[in-house]
């Protein structure tokens, strides 16, 4: 029996295509709910000092934040079950205040629980296979994947059982938990990068080489942060079976040689920088030629049995092109333009990708309350498998819809609130929490998300405008990657006041670039008509089918440059 | 100070040298690094020589010595700076089969990481010692029956059982 065979044998209910645990997996974090427990009684019985309980307490996801303690749910590779999307629905309601906050790792933040109910959310997730290990601190995080996987044409191999193979041996290990910082890693399997892993501390490409055998392109040294660097390749092929053995190669050169004195210089980024990628990639090939390999010669074989669990549904066989669709947009152009902007091409003949955004027009980017996680749980089970995603842009994605469902899907999600057609336009914001709720924020994220929304609430407009990524960031940590936005916001603080710093030009995928700063900062209120003329600028200037960060690259920074300019003339003080 | 075996608080066979202290010519004795070449010359090859390192020595600085020594203990200066855990597992690679102790303020909660690696004792100051007894170590070290690493010392690998487990 294959690993699928055998969940469906047991689970005849169950979503067929994601993974499912074992007795070991559910009992490694039955303990981890119960050692935490125990972590919170002897920090409240003061046997843990705040300062010894803080790493332990990261390490499951628990920040303090500026109002409360936050707790992030680690989502791996962005896949949920209709099960475990109604139970972080429950658990807002039940701990929290009715909603979460979905994150650009994919992962889900309440804001407001308590300490001492954690560990009973952490019990209430464990029962749907869920956890908050490694959602923080300085370990290896949550891995994150294209959150197309599996169901994308341009794919070359879903890039999840890589990812949960890879978060199965970085769950507490024993090496590696300690490290001088933070460390994200990022799995593409396709050819377009919607997974950004040229900005991740190490980022995955799988490739197939000239015999057609599959292994990983391996990106190293990538981030974001107050000081942004485009990764760079340390192995340009990797064989499948070498991958772990790889990676622990340069988990170990970094553990001893990663910067600890200054956190900000802490992140593999430095390291490489300082040191080049040349040096960096001998010790890597060093470090890997001196280690006993033989431990890792079973690997493939769990990776097998991983992979087994990420089979494709039980699609039917369909044409490529569904009339029902075809006439239900004829007859509701609503519903067209929902199509033709949050659906996206599937691999299989008649299905469709379906990205439900959460940036409703004036929204807080990425929230959703208890109520619509039900209706997207609910939504999944009827129409997609009973599968859902989360994106790093903040939005949910249904990856399995019948053409011929899209009109029902559309009309369940739009008396849900849940129908803006905006994935990918310029209202479609990336945002951190800002300083409504980051202690580390230096200016708010979610009032500028909102006004600039409202600003360009005609869809119309937001359509013949086209793709355009809006990120922005309350501070320079840069959660809300402003740094690879076409367009990038950096809130910052200046004598008091919240001061905005336009940046231009960031590209998240392959073709990765930072933006560049275009001036000045601006006020709150001025940011919504910067952003305007800038985007009127792009769209006088544009030529047939170019996107935004194509006019900024053929016209020139200088160009863009002469809107802010033009700005302060017009009696702005800018 | 309190040492940590087993999840158990036990006796220091050992005794830590000051730098200042001459050589004694029986028992065992910690050195610190840079007083090591002097004091494996002197106490020559049958002695019972410890030598306590800091967590960013390389370990081909300790290669040729680490047959002659009984003990190597690794100073963690902070519990939260886990370079002592590539150096121990680093040291085990190149043969070491004495006894690697951990030397600092490490908390209980990291036992589980401190054996993984490959060290046998924790060494902790003795206020930390007061606030985490006994059974608190006990505890973490009984934290988890498994664990999803393959080649860390320890406790059983999950994935080794699947594949008795598919096996059978």
């Amino acid at each position: 029996m294959t690993a699928l065979d055998l969940r469906v044998a047991q689970r005849p209910n169950s979503p067929m295509t994601t993974y499912r645990y074992d007795a070991y997996d559910a009992a490694f974090v039955r303990e981890r709910v119960a050692e935490f427990r125990e972590q919170v009684r002897r920090r409240l019985s003061g046997a843990l000092t705040e300062e010894e309980f803080r790493p332990f307490r990261l390490m499951n996801g628990l920040y303090l934040q500026l109002h409360a303690y936050m707790l992030r749910v680690a989502i791996p590779y962005g896949t949920l079950t209709a099960r475990q999307m109604r139970r972080l629905a429950d658990i807002a309601d039940k701990w929290d205040k009715g909603y979460g906050h979905f994150t650009t790792r994919q992962n889900l933040q309440y804001n407001w629980p308590k300490l001492v109910d954690t560990p009973d959310i952490l019990e209430a997730l464990a029962d749907v296979e869920m956890h908050a290990i490694q959602t923080s601190g300085n370990c290896i995080r949550n891995v994150t994947a294209d959150h197309f996987a599996g169901v994308a044409p341009d794919e070359i191999e879903d890039p999840r059982p890589t990812a949960e193979f890879l978060r199965q041996w970085s769950s507490l290990h024993p090496e590696f938990s300690f490290l001088p910082r933070k460390f994200k890693i990022a799995v593409t399997g396709a050819e377009h990068d919607r997974a950004a892993i040229m900005v991740h501390d190490i980022g995955l490409r799988i490739v197939s080489n000239a015999v057609g055998a599959i292994g990983y392109q391996v990106v190293v040294g990538g981030g974001l942060g107050r000081s942004p660097f485009i990764g760079k390749v340390v192995g340009e092929f990797v064989p499948r079976a070498d991958l772990l053995a790889f990676l622990e190669a340069i988990m170990r050169v970094y553990n001893r040689f990663g910067r600890r004195d200054n956190k900000y210089k802490a992140r593999i980024k430095i390291l490489v920088h300082e040191t080049g990628i040349d040096e960096i990639r001998a010790a890597v090939e060093a470090e890997f030629a001196s280690m006993d390999r033989s431990i890792f010669c079973h690997d493939p074989e769990e990776f097998e049995r991983i992979a087994g669990f990420f089979a494709p549904p039980p699609y039917e066989s369909l044409a490529r092109d569904s009339q029902m669709l075809h006439a239900a947009k004829l007859e509701t152009p609503a519903f067209a333009n929902f199509v033709d902007v949050n659906v996206s091409a599937h691999k299989t003949p008649g299905y469709a990708i379906v990205t439900v955004s959460l940036k409703p027009i004036g929204g807080v980017p990425g929230d959703a309350t208890s109520d619509q996680m039900r209706v997207l749980a609910d939504a999944s089970e009827r129409f997609g498998f009973g599968e859902l995603r989360v994106s790093h842009e903040q939005n949910i994605i249904l990856p399995h819809v019948k053409q011929d469902d899209l009109f029902a899907l559309w009309r369940m999600l739009d008396a849900a609130g849940l129908a803006t057609a905006n994935a990918g336009l310029v209202s479609d914001i990336i945002a951190c929490p800002g300083m409504d709720y980051c202690s580390l924020a230096t200016a708010r994220s979610i009032p500028i998300a909102q006004a600039i929304s409202k600003r360009f609430s005609d869809m119309s407009r937001q359509r013949r405008i086209g793709k355009l990524g809006i990120k922005i960031s309350g501070c320079i940590n840069a959660c809300g990657h402003h740094h690879v936005g076409a367009i990038g916001i950096l809130g910052l603080e200046k004598k008091g006041q919240e001061s905005y710093q336009i940046t231009l030009g960031g590209d998240p995928t392959f073709s990765a670039s930072i933006g560049e700063i275009l001036g000045p900062g601006v006020t709150v209120e001025q940011a919504p008509d910067v952003i305007e003329h800038l985007v009127d600028f792009y769209l006088a200037e544009r030529e047939e089918g170019e996107a935004f960060i194509d006019t900024w690259r053929r016209l020139g920074h200088a160009r863009f440059k002469d809107v802010l300019r033009r700005e302060g003339e017009d009696g702005a003080d800018i | 100070m309190a040492l940590i075996s087993d999840g158990r608080f036990v006796e220091d066979a050992w005794r830590r040298l000051a730098d200042e202290e001459a050589l004694p010519k029986a028992g065992k004795v910690i050195v610190s690094f840079p007083r090591l070449e002097h004091a494996l010359e002197v106490l020559g090859p049958m002695s019972s020589l410890g030598v306590i390192v800091p967590n960013t020595t390389e370990p081909s600085a300790l290669v040729e010595a680490l047959p002659r020594l009984g003990l190597v203990s690794i100073s963690f200066p902070g519990f939260a700076d886990g370079r002592g855990f590539s150096l121990a597992r680093l040291l085990r690679r190149a043969g070491f089969k004495g006894e690697l102790r951990a030397s600092g303020r490490l908390v209980a909660d990291q036992y589980s990481h401190v054996v993984g690696s490959g060290f046998d004792t924790i060494e902790i100051p003795d206020d930390l010692a007061e606030r985490q007894d006994e059974e608190q170590w006990r505890a973490a070290l009984n934290a988890y029956s498994m664990s999803y690493q393959r080649g860390y010392t320890g406790r059983g690998s999950i994935l080794e059982a699947r594949r008795r487990a598919a096996r059978s």
